[in-house]
């Protein structure tokens, strides 16, 4: 094994909470080195115009993301299954490379609402314990949503997010989204215009009596320079956003908001082709002395570090974590230990719109999150759950990310899968269908998580991450519930059919079909080490020098996607690791 | 800091032109452009080029492939059929990629084929398996069945078949027939749809039959005017203008 010089920090992955993390401590001239299993990439040359509008090639082939034939997950319905592995994907896509999944998001990005942050306590106080059926195990975060606006709006001006405020300073403002928390400053940028097929949404929706707002946009509205001076140039709504780089330097990545100014410190490496298989830990087994790696080259590189940030994404934190043994591993059968603890995902439902030729959708026009119209009247405790029996909601979105014909052509229903009733359905509605979609929050169960697969391995004879998950009543409900009021919506825009996608009882989560890649938990935070695996910093409570990033903190899934909240729990997290861990390491609450 | 360039030139040049070759179209809708685009405006060079001879398929699998493939998406008034929008040579030319090979699949063992349809794919086949294998075994009980090779019937027993591989009623030793159905029609709404630099999609025709622009990618002038057609045909990855 080849022993590199210590480091003081080392940064297991190098995506989105990796580059956060790198630029927020490069200031404190410690050595900082980031380990990423894939390439370098950026902007130019490798997504450059016209070869990033390659449908096949990044859409569909997957050219950005996670190669499964070295390193997959296996999945499994429930835990007296045998799991088998995800061979192809569908469900959730991984990312790769530098930049992570941050260079193909969408950028979609949402705050939490206050009271997820703090689900437990709130649907106790509000609707009582018995509210949540026996085996639902969720749990607050430990930090409440006051504490993290700061972070949440020191995320959204990196990124130069464009939006309409809705609340700000508990003033509740037009056009935004008037069931947010209180923010302190409006967005950095104004709402990206709405397509035509968001714009046919909103008008119905209010009309309905909701409340419709720009969706919350990491592709820029106008050209826009962040704290950090680097620059975003305006998104021209291309429609090959979401499983593409941006050729525009207009979707926030770390390529375009941190990178320029990160690879320029002295005191920061980074270190690509870099496969970290293993946490070391010294005899005690309280400590972490560094990491283990593989190199372009297969060899095995021990690489000595005071202090180790897990960022490797949310899958692969939980397996790391579990193939390093740090923190003891969930049970479910007990319900005891922490890591694989409360995997969450998301219940997604969808409408295809269809109207009559003299509506011009123009569906290629589209960004992965502007231009698209949200209603939040039905997400997280917005309203009265009491009546209806399930915990979480979903949020409301009609327009379309792009046209993009392999994947997002839609044809009405009845109609047959090819031949030439296909290909003239796909000919007469391809121009004038939209979508109204519900996005919506998985609660946490006893019977799902996540552990090491006991049979199938990585390229590399490592164990893959097995999945045990299935749908819950309480998401059937929640879904079914939303998906109404969608289609009351739906209704009011008046087309001349309509396609339905909703899970029902009885329905198997199946994952030929991509939902979202907000798959959540495994590593989670909360007040206490019986409950949990890291503090509300983002700090193992076994191995004081190990803080773990990403979605594996949330104990349960959000109806938004995750990003923001990931960023501003990151953002919380170096805050604490610059002025009071590095100062004096050691745990930052006692347990 | 870093203050960088939106566009790169070789876009900006990409663009204009191709905008150039745009004719004043503007104010006639989608249907009219693809009118006079699927005819005339074809690049010769490609209409012109050479047969295409596969390097994977063998003769009896090729003859396979266009009839399976012209019924899946048959030729009309409407638009190009599969067969002369290319999506053999698409097909062909994508068992030679890493794609074909399984390279994009974890494709270690152990096999649980009978796993729920839920868990996705868990079959041994490469796609270049998938096809050597479900063809084979296709075109063997075609000739059992019908005294003839699949290629050999007429259009609406082909149909028949492929309606019934669809949903799973004939049953071959080795292939599940649903699994081998479902490759061919992704594959080749794939090759209908997908930049015609990858042998599919000849003439950009299945991106005019929809009114779907390609590769332009540039609406910042467009999202302002809703509900107005997109007055422009498509371009390709590889310059191919309409
Ligand atoms: C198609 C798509 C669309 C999305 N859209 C949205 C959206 O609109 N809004 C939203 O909020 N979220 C969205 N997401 C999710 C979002 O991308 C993630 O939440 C975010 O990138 C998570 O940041 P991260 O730092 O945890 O992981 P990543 O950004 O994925 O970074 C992890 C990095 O770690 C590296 N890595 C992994 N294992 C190792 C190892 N063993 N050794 C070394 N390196 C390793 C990976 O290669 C990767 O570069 C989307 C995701 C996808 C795939
Ligand atoms: S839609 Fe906008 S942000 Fe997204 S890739 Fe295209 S130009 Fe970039």
């Amino acid at each position: 094994m080849i022993r590199m010089k210590p480091v003081d920090i080392v940064i297991v992955g190098f995506g989105w909470t990796g580059a956060i993390m790198g630029i927020e401590l490069a200031d404190t001239g410690l050595k900082i080195l980031a380990l990423e299993r894939g390439a370098y990439r950026d902007t130019s040359p490798d997504f450059v115009y016209p070869h990033n509008a390659d449908e096949l090639a990044y859409g569909i082939r997957g050219e950005l993301f996670q190669p499964l034939a070295r390193e997959t997950v296996t999945v499994r319905h429930a835990v007296s299954d045998t799991a088998v592995p995800y061979r192809q994907y569908g469900s959730f896509l991984f990312g790769n490379n530098v930049g992570g999944a941050g260079i193909h998001w969408n950028g979609q990005h949402y705050r939490p609402s206050p009271e997820d942050l703090e689900i437990h306590s709130h649907i106790s106080k509000r609707y009582g314990q018995k509210f949540m059926p026996d085996d639902m195990q969720i749990q607050d975060y430990g930090v409440a949503y006051d504490e993290l606006e700061p972070y949440l709006e020191q995320f959204e001006y990196l990124c130069g997010t464009s939006g309409t405020a809705g609340n700000l300073n508990g003033e509740i403002k037009p056009g935004g989204n008037p069931f947010e928390g209180a923010r302190k400053k409006p967005y950095p940028n104004p709402a990206v215009a709405d397509t035509y097929g968001a714009k046919l949404f909103a008008d119905a929706a209010r009309a309905v009596g909701y409340h419709p707002f720009p969706q919350p946009s990491d592709n820029a509205s106008r050209p826009y320079t962040n704290p950090h001076g680097v620059r975003l140039g305006p998104c021209n709504l291309c429609g090959y956003c979401e499983r593409f780089g941006c050729f525009m330097y207009s979707k926030a990545s770390p390529q375009t908001t941190i990178l320029p100014v990160l690879m320029r410190k002295p005191n920061f490496e980074l270190r690509t082709h870099s496969h970290v298989t293993k946490i070391n830990l010294d005899s005690s087994g309280k400590r972490a002395t560094g990491v283990t790696y593989i190199d372009a080259q297969g060899q095995q590189v021990e690489q000595p570090a005071d202090l180790v940030i897990v960022s490797a994404f949310q899958m692969h934190n939980v397996r790391l974590m579990l193939l390093s043994g740090i923190g003891t591993p969930y049970d479910p059968n007990t319900g005891k230990g922490v890591i694989g603890k409360n995997y969450a995902y998301q219940m997604m439902s969808s409408i295809g719109v269809f109207f009559d030729k003299d509506v011009a959708i123009n569906p290629f026009i589209g960004g992965g999150a502007g231009g698209v119209q949200i209603v939040d009247d039905f997400n997280a405790d917005h309203f009265d759950h009491g009546p209806h029996g399930f915990v979480g909601g979903a949020y409301i979105y009609g327009g379309q990310t792009g046209g993009r014909p392999i994947q997002q052509l839609i044809v009405p229903p009845g109609t047959p899968s090819w031949g030439a009733g296909w290909k003239k359905a796909a000919k007469d509605n391809y121009l004038h269908a939209t979508t109204v979609a519900t996005h919506g929050s998985v609660m946490s169960y006893r019977d799902r998580y996540l552990d090491l697969d006991p049979t199938y391995k990585d390229a590399f004879g490592l164990p893959l991450l097995r999945i045990t998950f299935d749908w819950h009543d309480n998401e059937y409900k929640m879904s079914q519930f939303v998906t109404e009021r969608a289609q009351e919506i739906v209704k009011q825009m008046n087309p001349k059919a309509t396609s339905l996608t909703l899970r029902k009882p009885g329905d198997h989560y199946d994952i030929r079909q991509y939902q979202t890649t907000h798959t959540t938990g495994g590593v989670i935070q909360g007040a206490s080490p019986d409950s949990s695996a890291l503090n509300r910093f983002q700090q193992s409570w076994d191995v004081s020098n190990v803080f773990v990033t990403g979605a594996s903190a949330f104990p349960q899934n959000l109806g938004y996607n995750p990003t923001g909240l990931i960023g501003g729990l990151t953002y919380m997290s170096v805050k604490a690791i610059r002025e009071t861990y590095l100062k004096q390491p050691g745990p930052l609450v006692q347990a | 800091m870093s203050s960088k360039q939106p566009s790169s030139p070789s876009r900006r040049d990409f663009l204009r032109q191709s905008l150039v070759a745009v004719p004043a179209v503007s104010l006639m809708g989608t249907a009219a452009i693809a009118q006079t685009q699927s005819g005339t405006a074809a690049t010769p060079a490609v209409a012109a080029g050479p047969k295409y001879t596969p390097r994977y398929f063998t003769a009896p699998e090729w003859d396979f492939l266009e009839a399976a493939v012209d019924r899946l998406i048959p030729s009309n008034e409407d638009g190009p059929g599969a067969v002369e929008a290319g999506v053999p040579e698409f097909l062909d030319r994508q068992m030679e990629a890493a794609y074909g090979h399984g390279g994009l699949w974890y494709m270690q063992g152990p096999f649980v084929p009978d796993s729920p349809p839920t868990l996705g794919y868990q079959l041994r086949y490469t796609p270049r398996e998938l096809y050597r294998k479900g063809i084979a075994a296709i075109d063997d009980w075609c000739q059992k069945q019908h005294n003839q090779k699949f290629a050999a019937l007429p259009a609406d027993q082909r149909d028949a078949i492929l309606h019934q591989l669809e949903k799973g009623e004939i049953k071959l030793d080795d292939v599940p027939t649903a699994a081998f159905f479902s490759q061919l029609l992704t594959n080749t709404k794939e090759g209908y749809f997908a930049d015609p630099m990858y042998g599919g999609n000849k003439q950009m025709g299945a991106w005019k039959m929809i009114g779907f622009p390609g590769a332009r990618a540039d609406f910042a002038d467009w999202v302002e005017q809703p509900g107005k057609v997109y007055p422009f045909g498509p371009v390709s990855i590889e310059g191919a203008k309409s």
